[in-house]
């Protein structure tokens, strides 16, 4: 079983945690085509490595997002929505 | 014929404790320490269990927990493993893979049918005609697999443990030894496991040669005395996992450990050589007769001839000398030499062969052991030339040490990368995972000092990483000195049954023949051939299987990687591994009410609700019908405790509903409630609830039972996203909630509340916070079941109180308690939909007939972009009502059955009921758009293929005015 760091509550085994899927910016839904927007809701890229996800602490209600390297299944750095684009 | 040697130093048997026990029906004994395999071994049997595919006689061959052919069966316990299990008094075993027993299997005939059964035989021959496969499967199950079940067993739960631990050292030779030390002494807290029942390794069994002994003893003393480290013994490490989480499986439990670093010093494998007949009872490795004569004083064999390609095969013989075996000759790959261990030899007498392999053993009468063996020359590198014969020596065993192969299998587990190495001829590791070390015979090294330095370069290694103590200096020990591993012992002649894989009875040209067929990569020739899928899991097998690979393909084995293990390392009994049930479960508030009144329960998400309250003597259907028309009729109450109830505070709480729900909330006014449906970013119906505004940024929203926790997940992940400020606060549980409906539920409720009721004062979809009996209660005017309705919030505490007020103050009304089933019938009459069972995961909301809940003009919420795509296309199916024919048909549809058309499914029913109210069955179907207009007819499929004719009608089906559930009196009606 993994550990995983949320940024408030430390080192958690991962069953309390829910993933929420990949970091992806909502494009301007008026600004994009249907095709460009389509893309957004439907296509993930699974191809392994270095990716920014979403994850949740169940127990305590924190959303944080987790640099996540998939090809080796390591987390790089933990850290709240709002330190995005600090580090 | 008692094999038992003297005394031995060091020995693992205790011979004041004689232990008596049956095998084959016949009486044994051994002495308390002894394996079963031990103790058959020291009586003199040699047949210790039968093959899978040929049945062939096997007897001890590695003893090293891998003999996957003496492996035993008691009433109680099957696939006990020989060569790991101690005896215990009285115990009464079997072979397990015999028919009548392991002397006369009477499938021993199918080693003559060999060649009529090559590799891939059973996908080959098996398939066809199908008729016949049932026939065929059942012949295969008789004989393949091992063991039989007893499944009159009597239950036994299997204890759980936790452990934790700074450092977990895997393997307690001389480099798990010094380790574990070295960890230790720089201040983490150790486990240091083994599964041999006693500490060492190596050391136990290397013998009197050096000073091994005393090595061991002096680090036993200092491992017991040190405070931070705990031993475990006969214990398995099954399974390594992420973060140094461990599976360790003793004989009574399953201990889940947590590590903050672990070291795998685990040793290595001994691999047989394959030559004709390397599979009968006496061949065995050299690390088998040693640990044979160390561990249990038991001498292998009387004449055994040594088959090597390192000096530990020296080591080997001399032992065997030692212990009073006639050493018939040392067979040694290599070109003669004048090293210090020939020399040795030499001047022991032994007889040594020298650049020479075994062409082929002769077998003894019934194949019960061998008799001889035939010699051939090798080429300059070791390579048996097998036209080239040489001696014959008459012998009654061969004792192999040709190579090994490092015991990864946890390593690989963790993701470290293996690589071939051609120098060494062997696996080695060359990267790591984060904290995962590896240390000793694992690393490829031979030498004790060069293991016992890897050891404590490992544990200092380890426990630095953890912040204990400084790294350590200078640099690991790299291996050294010539390859102990010969790269190809492979005597293979047209003639004669030569092993890879005793599990699977696989030989050499099994693999040739699968590779020819075109399964010529490791993956393919493993799933084809099935190498490493037996009880051993291939730890004697797979790397000689690879290198028969490679030789085929002409592709040298150098640089090639392993592929990942899989738990477990070894195999776990299911009853380690089961646990109890645990479904956790919620209770409504009112919980006790119901199971005292009879309800039914079932389960609505992780809550249970009734899903009616049973009467006597009456069937399910007719109790619920009885609910539905009394709820119509007159009065009824049924608990909805388990709705997703969720507070939401704060200047942007309006912007944020706006957001989140299709419709509009801006204009809603405070005391008042509107149905809201959520879609998902694809414009999918996902959620729909009542909104309720109590204040100007007040706002208490409901969501349906299953969906509320991962509503209120994105909803917090929403709010994060767009930086709303917005205080959400999932209540689900502390309020409980219960709906009061029917045309008296005024006249019930109107007494114990102290606001007025009056349609004009609390009109439809009005909401009111007030005091019910004194408890602060939230109360909603809804129309969920199409009558007049007052669906009542009150603190979970205070819910089953009320909930009996209300049953009390009823009692003229006569209101009763009405189940889930009533109100989804209710439901249905009146056309509602129920998100997830009208809706599938595909369901946008003009599909569903919920496009007057949706406002495109709105600057945004979710999902509208992907709607606004949808709007512009043509409806692929709607949302329509209907009923059948028949008022009651004889098969009755049910959900999910499809609407056939021709060949063809147009459609699908998703809610269906008899409607006591309306008397005929009505229901809810998605059809093509092209079949919407009221009175169009089509046909469902029900339950064994009949068809049910059925038309659409207009919903809802009940009230379609509405005028029911705003229930206003006359008086009120002309305010």
């Amino acid at each position: 079983m993994k550990l995983l760091r949320c940024p408030i509550n430390g080192l958690r085994p991962i069953q309390e945690f829910n993933y929420g899927g990949e970091y992806r910016p909502m494009p301007d839904p008026d600004a994009s085509t249907d095709a460009q927007w389509a893309d957004y809701v439907f296509n993930r890229d699974g191809a392994p490595g270095v990716r920014l996800e979403w994850w949740y602490h169940l127990a305590s209600g924190v959303w944080f997002l987790a640099e996540h390297d998939t090809a080796r299944d390591v987390f790089l750095r933990t850290f709240l929505f709002e330190e995005l684009g600090q580090g | 014929m008692s094999r038992r040697l003297a005394p031995q130093p060091g020995e693992w048997i205790d011979r004041n404790r004689p232990v008596t026990f049956r095998f084959e029906g016949r009486p044994y004994s051994g002495f308390a320490g002894d394996t079963i395999t031990s103790a058959l071994w020291a009586a003199g049997v040699r047949v210790l269990g039968r093959s899978f595919k040929y049945h062939r006689p096997r007897g001890l061959y590695g003893l090293d927990g891998s003999d996957s052919n003496a492996m035993f069966e008691t009433r109680d316990v099957v696939n006990i493993r020989g060569d790991r299990a101690p005896i215990e008094e009285g115990m009464d075993l079997r072979a397990v893979n015999t028919f009548g027993g392991v002397e006369r299997d009477r499938l021993r005939i199918m080693n003559r049918f060999g060649r009529f059964t090559p590799v891939g035989f059973y996908y080959k021959a098996f398939h066809r005609p199908r008729s016949l496969f049932p026939f065929f499967e059942n012949q295969i199950r008789r004989v393949a697999g091992l063991g039989t079940v007893n499944s009159g067993k009597a239950l036994r739960h299997t204890p759980k443990d936790y452990a934790f631990c700074d450092v977990l050292v895997i393997g307690a030779g001389p480099a798990g030894l010094a380790a574990a030390l070295a960890a230790a002494d720089a201040g983490a807290r150790v486990l240091l496991v083994d599964e041999s029942p006693r500490l060492g390794g190596s050391l136990t069994w290397h013998g009197n040669l050096d000073d091994s002994r005393d090595r061991l003893a002096d680090a036993l003393r200092r491992v017991e005395a040190h405070q931070r480290i705990q031993t475990r013994t006969a214990t398995c490490v099954a399974g390594l996992y992420a973060d140094g989480w461990a599976a360790l499986i003793d004989r009574l439990r399953l201990t889940k450990l947590r590590a903050r670093a672990v070291i795998v010093a685990t040793g290595v494998f001994e691999q047989p050589a394959v030559f004709p007949h390397n599979d009968l009872p006496g061949v065995m490795f050299a690390g088998a007769a040693q640990r044979l004569i160390h561990h249990y004083a038991v001498l292998p064999a009387e004449r055994p001839v040594i088959l090597t390609a390192n000096d530990e095969g020296y080591r080997a013989a001399l032992a065997l000398r030692k212990a009073g075996a006639e050493v018939v000759a040392v067979v040694d790959t290599r070109p003669e030499g004048d090293s210090p261990a020939a020399a040795l030899l030499k001047r022991e007498g032994i007889n040594l062969l020298a650049g020479r392999f075994i062409a082929r053993a002769r077998p003894a009468g019934g194949l019960a052991g061998i008799r001889g063996v035939e010699l051939c020359r090798v080429d300059e590198r070791g390579l048996p030339r097998i036209e080239q014969r040489a001696e014959q020596l008459a012998c009654d065993a061969v004792v192999m040490s040709v190579g090994w192969t490092p015991n990864d299998t946890l390593l690989r587990m963790v993701g470290t990368r293996m690589e071939y190495s051609a120098e060494r001829e062997q696996f080695l590791p060359v990267e790591l995972p984060g904290g995962v070390f590896a240390a000793g015979k694992v690393n490829g090294l031979v030498g004790l000092e060069d293991r016992w330095a890897d050891g404590l370069h490992a544990g200092q290694a380890a426990a630095s990483a953890l912040g204990f103590g400084a790294a350590p200096g200078g640099s690991r020990p790299a291996p050294a000195g010539p390859a102990i591993n010969h790269p190809y012992p492979v005597s293979d002649p047209d003639e004669g049954k030569n092993f890879v894989d005793l599990d699977e009875d696989l030989q050499v040209k099994d693999f040739r023949n699968a590779i020819q067929e075109g399964f010529n990569s490791p993956e393919l020739l493993k799933r084809y051939s099935t190498v490493g899928m037996g009880p051993s899991q291939g730890k004697h097998a797979n790397l000689m299987a690879l290198r028969v690979l490679a030789k085929e393909r002409g592709e040298p084995l150098a640089g090639k990687q392993i592929t990942t293990a899989r738990p477990f390392s070894t195999p776990v009994a299911l009853g380690h591994l089961a646990g109890r049930i645990f479904t956790p479960y919620r209770h409504t508030p009112a919980h006790a009410f119901h199971t005292e009144r009879g309800a039914r329960m079932m389960f609505a998400g992780t809550w249970l609700r009734p899903e009616y309250y049973e009467v006597v003597g009456k069937t399910r259907e007719a109790c619920i019908q009885e609910e539905a028309l009394h709820v119509r009729g007159s009065v009824g109450l049924i608990d909805v405790g388990t709705l997703g109830k969720m507070e939401l505070g704060g200047p942007d709480a309006v912007r944020f509903l706006e957001r989140i729900y299709t419709g509009r909330f801006d204009n809603l006014k405070v005391g008042a409630s509107r149905y809201g449906v959520a879609c998902d970013e694809s414009g999918v119906v996902i959620d729909d609830g009542v909104v309720a505004r109590l204040g100007p940024n007040r706002f208490y929203v409901s969501t349906t039972t299953s969906g509320a926790d991962a509503i209120y997940r994105e909803w917090q992940r929403w709010a994060l996203c767009w930086g709303l400020k917005v205080i959400l606060n999932n209540a689900t549980a502390h309020w409980g909630a219960m709906n009061l409906a029917g045309p008296r539920a005024r006249q019930v409720l109107q007494p114990l509340v102290d606001i007025s009721l009056a349609a004009a004062d609390f009109p439809y979809m009005g909401v009111r916070e007030c005091r019910l009996d004194g408890v602060p209660a939230r109360v909603l005017r809804v129309g969920f079941v199409g009558e007049l309705g007052y669906e009542i919030h009150v603190p979970a505490g205070h819910a089953l109180g009320v909930w009996n007020r209300l049953m009390e103050a009823g009692r003229a009304a006569d209101v009763r308690p009405f189940g889930v089933e009533a109100q989804r019938l209710l439901r249905l009459e009146k056309g509602h939909i129920i998100v997830s069972q009208d809706t599938d995961g595909l369901t946008q909301p003009f599909e569903a007939g919920l496009g007057w809940a949706v406002k495109m003009d709105k600057p945004f919420f979710i999902g509208q972009r992907s709607l606004k795509i949808h709007q512009r296309r043509p409806l692929k199916r709607t949302l329509v009502g209907f009923q059948t024919d028949e008022a009651r048909p004889r098969t009755m549809p049910r959900e999910n059955h499809l609407i056939i058309e021709g060949k063809e499914m147009i459609g699908r029913v998703t809610s269906i009921a008899y409607s006591p109210t309306l008397k005929r069955t009505i229901g809810l179907a998605y059809l093509p758009p092209s079949m919407t207009a009221p009175d169009t007819r089509f046909t469902i499929r029900a339950d064994g293929g009949e068809l049910v004719p059925a038309r659409i009608c207009r919903i809802p089906f009940y009230d379609p005015a509405g005028e029911r559930q705003r229930m206003t009196t006359p008086e009120e009606d002309a305010r």
